[in-house]
């Protein structure tokens, strides 16, 4: 895919973090594109390194343990990896922001939403109070924030789930990035709430022509709103598709796994679910090669077990971690 | 024959406040929720945060004190029965919590939390028991090895059939599953499912299954209680309620799963504002209030008894969602 194409190139991204048993590595060899304007999702359990990847093209891995071990993460031409610290904070939360999971420990609870909503103006641009005052309202607006001039002067707690996502979310997007990074924006709240912020995320990406990684572990919420979709698993992006490809032609026995094990609203009441054995290993446990060997159900040999599988275009703009026994 | 018959079960909770810390209001968690389950079935219970649904279980197994109404479990009215006469009761209905981090004891091994029950029952010797524990654990699928370890050792989905082995140690014959799969990665959530479904037809059991997740409840369901704000809004056989589902809150429920199938993209009917608070609820239809439709106020004197539009269909009769 060309840069043109392509807000964000991830090439072999390698993720780590020091610690007292050692160096784990967290995402292991990484790649993807963010097409311009369209939503990429990713989709992965816990410990998969989803959210590691989030915080990588942000800069904002938990220091001093986190580091960024090698790849590059082209934005605009401009890799994020190496740009000094000073230039990302010019870019961070300005043309790229990130919304995060639970909305009440990423507020400051100590100061009223309106404060921190004109920090994030003031932090790129300078302008008099009116003016702050002015885009905070016409933000709170657009994310569907009922008598915004009051909630300004409200404290986070004061308010509801679904409002505190919509501050967070009027925060990333009042400096009209042209990258949001969602981090489960939604796994908190309602499923009633959840299809209302998912909606305004999709209109104000509409609006705004932005592009969006969208980050979760639930497939219904990828097919929902994403265009393409990367499913990871054990720190590696098993496979990566055009969201109908993928749900309709799943190549890695992973994807395919997880698709069948959910339930479905049109599926037989009380019968057994295809269920994936095992459990999600922990980041001590990866292993060299196929990492999801011991869950497929399916004899692997040593070679296979201790060489990585080849991460190839299997058909158009269709890409898998190609074991071959984990993909037929 | 019915197992477990609720009538009109009312959960309130004092709210304090001012100088002598009084009751000056109270929260109507549960507001006069009726239904019955039947042995061997399992009823789903779905509503968004603050519905009252884990409440409501948890006034089941009497970890709480109903406020008014009836609970009968096997023919015995259990409603204000003391903690002693609940004892032989409470053998026959267990629970099974969301989080098994929180709900198993960290600094008791695996055999110290098995056996436990049998102990606080008085039942068999030492060695007995301990050959009951690896029952336990090869019937939720876990190794005699468990035994000598802790519940940190384990991942999410091994705790959770750690729960499972504790409330099935006694052989109950109902378990309260309060989101037992929701706090699981989507890959062992399944497993959890099957597991409790090959339970429920070996043993027999009966579940009574809080979820907010609607495919689950679904999956897992006989019957379907849909709750709103402290009372039931629609009652109906799974299939039925999500094929012709007749509450206007069912129904935004229902709209608002995102499906698993980018083929199927829906333009939504987007359900406007939060559940509002349980303390000093809207009178009349809780839900036509939120909604603000025109015809709530005729719900506010009226009797919003559910009534049995279809065989098992059992609907609020608002003028306002129906």
């Amino acid at each position: 895919m060309s840069s043109t194409a392509s807000i964000l190139e991830v090439r072999d991204l390698v993720t780590a973090f020091d610690g007292d048993a050692g160096r784990m590595t967290a995402v292991d060899g990484i790649s993807f594109d963010v097409p311009r304007g369209k939503t990429l999702g990713i989709v992965g359990e816990s410990g998969c390194g989803k959210s590691v990847t989030a915080f990588s093209i942000t800069r904002l891995l938990p220091q001093p343990h986190g580091k960024i071990l090698g790849g590059s993460i082209h934005f605009e031409g401009r890799d994020l990896v190496s740009l000094p610290l000073e230039e990302m904070q010019k870019i961070r939360g300005n043309d790229i922001s990130m919304i995060f999971q639970e909305p009440m420990t990423a507020l400051n609870p100590v100061q009223t939403v309106g404060r921190q909503l004109a920090e994030a103006i003031l932090l790129h641009t300078e302008c008099s109070k009116a003016e702050v005052l002015a885009r905070s309202i016409d933000m709170m607006i657009k994310v569907r924030i009922p008598e915004p001039a009051q909630r300004l002067n409200e404290y986070p707690h004061q308010l509801s789930g679904g409002m505190r996502q919509r501050m967070m979310i009027a925060m990333a997007l009042i400096n009209k990035p042209k990258l949001l990074i969602a981090d489960e924006p939604t796994t908190a709240l309602d499923v009633t709430v959840q299809a209302q912020i998912l909606e305004l995320i999709a209109d104000l990406q509409k609006e705004m022509g932005m592009s969006v990684v969208l980050i979760t572990h639930d497939l219904g919420v990828i097919a929902q709103v994403c265009d393409e979709v990367a499913v990871m698993y054990a720190g590696r992006i098993v496979e990566r598709a055009n969201v109908h490809e993928l749900f309709a032609k799943p190549r890695h026995a992973y994807t395919q796994g997880l698709l069948e094990s959910i339930p479905r609203l049109d599926s037989k009441p009380k019968t057994l679910l295809k269920a994936i054995p095992g459990n999600v290993p922990g980041i001590a446990d990866f292993k060299p090669g196929c990492r999801f060997a011991e869950r497929s159900g399916r004899n692997h040999t040593a070679q296979q077990l201790n060489t990585r599988p080849p991460f190839i275009e299997i058909s158009a703009n269709h890409w898998v971690e190609n074991c071959p026994i984990c993909v037929a | 024959m019915s197992l477990l018959t609720v009538q009109n079960l009312q959960q309130y909770f004092p709210v304090r406040g001012g100088l002598l810390h009084r009751a000056v209001a109270s929260c109507k968690a549960v507001d006069g929720v009726s239904f019955t389950l039947n042995s061997g079935e399992t009823l789903g219970l779905v509503g968004e945060s603050g519905c009252g649904k884990t409440t409501l279980g948890k006034a089941i197994v009497r970890l709480l004190k109903p406020t008014r109404g009836k609970i009968e479990f096997d023919g015995q009215d259990i409603t204000h029965a003391s903690i002693g006469a609940l004892r032989p009761m409470r053998r026959h209905v267990q629970m099974i919590f969301q989080d098994p981090a929180e709900s198993l004891n960290p600094r008791h091994t695996v055999r110290d939390i098995l056996e436990e029950p049998f102990i606080v029952q008085k039942m068999g010797t030492k060695e007995e028991r301990r050959k009951w524990v690896l029952d336990l654990l090869d019937k939720v699928g876990l190794s005699a090895s468990a035994t000598d370890r802790f519940p940190f050792e384990f991942s999410g989905g091994q705790r959770q059939r750690i729960g499972i082995a504790r409330a099935i140690a006694l052989k109950p014959k109902l378990i309260v599953c309060d989101e037992p799969v929701s706090a699981l990665d989507v890959s062992v959530q399944s497993q959890v499912l099957n597991l409790l479904l090959d339970l429920q037809r070996d043993m027999g059991l009966s579940y009574l299954f809080i979820a907010h997740g609607l495919n689950v409840v679904k999956h897992m369901s006989d019957r379907v209680a849909v709750m709103y704000l402290g009372k039931i809004v629609e009652l109906a056989p799974a299939e039925e309620l999500y094929h012709n589902p007749r509450h206007a809150y069912t129904k935004a429920l229902l709209d608002a799963i995102p499906i698993a199938d980018p083929t199927k993209r829906r333009e939504r009917q987007l359900l406007r504002g939060d559940v509002p608070s349980p303390i000093n609820p809207p009178p009349g239809c809780a839900f036509g209030h939120r909604m603000k439709h025109p015809k709530w106020e005729q719900s506010v004197n009226m009797d919003l008894t559910l009534k049995e539009i279809a065989p098992g269909h059992f609907v609020q009769p608002c003028p306002c969602c129906t």
